[in-house]
């Protein structure tokens, strides 16, 4: 039961991270590869506020989110000022400077990372693992209705605009700079606040928990499942998420097993699983007769 | 002490200059940033010791290695970047690249095994001492080679077909392919040039350090490419330039500092200092944003 409860939340936070770089990465085209920064500076930012200053775990979620948002706020300053592939360099510097500071700054514990934070408390209930199950899904859920939003008003269509021509929407008046920056701030935020459960769900953090692997695994997500595309995502982090698990029995050889899906994905299909233009979603729209294009 | 880190910091700027050359004319060529580049510097390592185990001599080492490294580039180029290079989507490359480092790191693991192998190679310099400085034999055989390697590159680029090929392609690839040039073999040969550089520089730090371990490509792979940002993507002497500074600052840092300040960060916080001043890079005359 509890192994179970205990899977059920860590794959939670993994497909949080997976939606919210999804929209970052998927819904503009901003190629993000320090995901794990994000991820990072939330969990920090709530094992700093509940260890040093007492805060509960409901109000690290707010310094968790507001925290990540400042830095994804910079980046995405930064981001509207580079190309694509400088701004992939740079997501991945941020992420090995993030590290850096959190592995030698004394504040942020050194090497020794931060230990001894308390589980989150609701009506005289200390959180188990049933309860984070509970509440990581339930921020799933939620983040996929602000995902489906987030398309569906025309920040949606704006964001993916600009992913497909972005000097076309310039032309149209439409101002890709706050686009691009808004979906750095939110996209970031969401981390913080996977990181923010996760700080609570461990008790313990230390800096090689958002090591640059962790972002690629994050980016492994999005790209599996289909950039873009919010359900493609959701499959993608579920996926990725339990194949340590089902992967056990070959754990020698789960890397080589990681990298090949990377490749092979990319060789054959770019767009992922389900993201638009690929084998199963062109399949799904043949069967309903329908275009299901920017779903 | 400022002499000695002098030298330190420019041995360790010409290993980085090795590798980031081949990111580099990739980059200048095909737009792709080939992370995977990086395990070619790991291959040539393990090449080179099997070679020199074999034989006992490091010009067969560094063959192995070079030979090995240039025919896995060209492969890669053949059957995954030259099929998913797409010039509008520049994010699937590089997912292919880091997926293709992975496999790589973990196949030099299962083969070789996660143990540290040692490089006890003999060296064809002495140990220097000028003065207080002292230069170490597998110092100076990294600065003697990169220093052949740079005016080897410099004829290929400047007075061959091929290199002419490369420079004209850099510029611009459809014109390049309407005047004849034959992209194909541009392609090939920056792959493969690219790929035995880095090659190279992995058995000299493998001499350099007597050690050859799966990971020891992890530091490199995402350190050149924040040198080849810094030195004007798809510019070689940017490239050089770029990879003395980060290595004397490195030297200097460690040196003077200390380990109070983690030097691998280094270059990317210098890379994201200089980006918000200059977006284009350090080493280019601008235009380059698109």
């Amino acid at each position: 039961m509890n192994y179970w409860m205990v899977l059920l939340t860590t794959v939670g936070i993994w497909v949080l991270l997976a939606l919210s770089l999804n929209i970052i990465t998927g819904e503009t085209g901003q190629p993000n590869i320090g995901h794990a920064a994000f991820f990072g500076i939330g969990a920090y930012a709530a094992a700093v506020a509940g260890t040093r200053y007492g805060v509960s775990f409901w109000g690290a979620l707010v310094i968790a989110m507001l925290a990540s948002a400042a830095i994804g706020g910079l980046l995405g300053l930064v981001s509207i000022r580079l190309r694509n592939d400088f701004l992939a360099i740079t997501t991945i510097g941020l992420n090995f400077v993030v590290v850096a500071v959190f592995q030698t700054v004394p504040y942020f514990g050194g090497a020794m990372g931060i230990g001894g934070i308390k589980p989150p408390q609701l009506g005289g209930l200390s959180f188990g693992p049933l309860e984070f199950a509970i509440v990581s899904w339930v921020l799933v859920g939620l983040v996929v209705l602000l995902s489906y939003h987030l398309q569906r008003a025309w920040f949606g269509y704006a964001l993916r605009a600009i992913r497909d021509d972005e000097a076309a929407v310039e032309a149209m008046g439409i101002n890709v700079r706050r686009y691009k920056v808004l979906a750095f701030i939110i996209g970031a935020a969401l981390a913080g606040l996977a990181g923010c459960v996760y700080a609570h769900f461990m008790t313990f953090i230390s800096s090689t928990d958002f090591s640059f692997n962790v972002s690629v695994t994050i980016l492994s997500m999005v790209v599996l499942g289909g950039r873009g595309s919010v359900l493609g995502v959701l499959l993608g982090g579920v996926l990725l998420g339990i194949a340590p698990e089902v992967f056990r029995f070959i754990s020698n050889f789960r890397l080589l097993v990681f990298g090949g899906i990377l490749v092979l994905v990319m060789r054959f299909s770019p767009s992922g699983l389900l993201g638009q233009g690929s084998w199963l979603r062109e399949r799904f729209a043949r069967l309903r007769g329908a275009d299901l294009h920017g779903g | 002490m400022f002499l000695q880190q002098l030298v330190n910091g420019i041995t360790i700027g010409s290993l980085y200059s090795l590798v980031a050359l081949g990111l580099t004319m990739v980059y200048g060529i095909m737009r792709v940033l080939d992370i995977a580049n990086a395990g070619a510097y790991v291959l040539g390592a393990y090449l080179g010791v099997w070679g020199y185990t074999h034989t006992h001599s490091l010009p067969v080492a560094l063959l192995a290695g070079v030979i090995g490294a240039a025919l896995v580039g060209y492969l890669f180029q053949r059957l995954i970047y030259t099929p998913v290079n797409r010039p509008d989507d520049p994010i699937v490359p590089l997912i292919a690249s880091i997926g293709l480092f992975i496999v790589m790191e973990d196949l030099f693991r299962l083969i070789a095994g996660p143990w540290t192998l040692t490089f006890p190679a003999r060296l064809p310099f002495q140990r220097l001492a000028l003065g207080g400085v002292i230069v170490t034999g597998s110092q100076l055989t990294i600065l003697a080679t990169a220093a052949v390697l740079f005016l080897l590159l410099w004829l290929v680029l400047n007075k061959t077909k091929i290199g002419l090929g490369w420079q004209a392609t850099a510029q611009d690839t459809e014109t390049s392919m309407a005047m004849g040039i034959n992209t194909r073999a541009v392609l090939a040969f920056a792959f493969g040039m690219g790929y035995a550089f880095s090659a190279i520089a992995g058995i000299l730090v493998a001499v350099h350090h007597n050690a050859v371990f799966p990971t020891m490509g992890d530091i490199p792979s995402y350190k050149m490419l924040a040198i080849v940002v810094l030195g004007g993507l798809g510019n070689p002497l940017g490239a050089i330039l770029a990879s003395m500074l980060i290595g004397l600052l490195e030297a200097f840092v460690g040196g003077y500092v200390g380990s109070s300040i983690p030097t691998d960060a280094l270059a990317f916080m210098a890379l994201i200092v200089i980006l918000l001043v200059r977006p284009q890079g350090l080493f280019t005359s601008g235009g380059a944003a698109k």
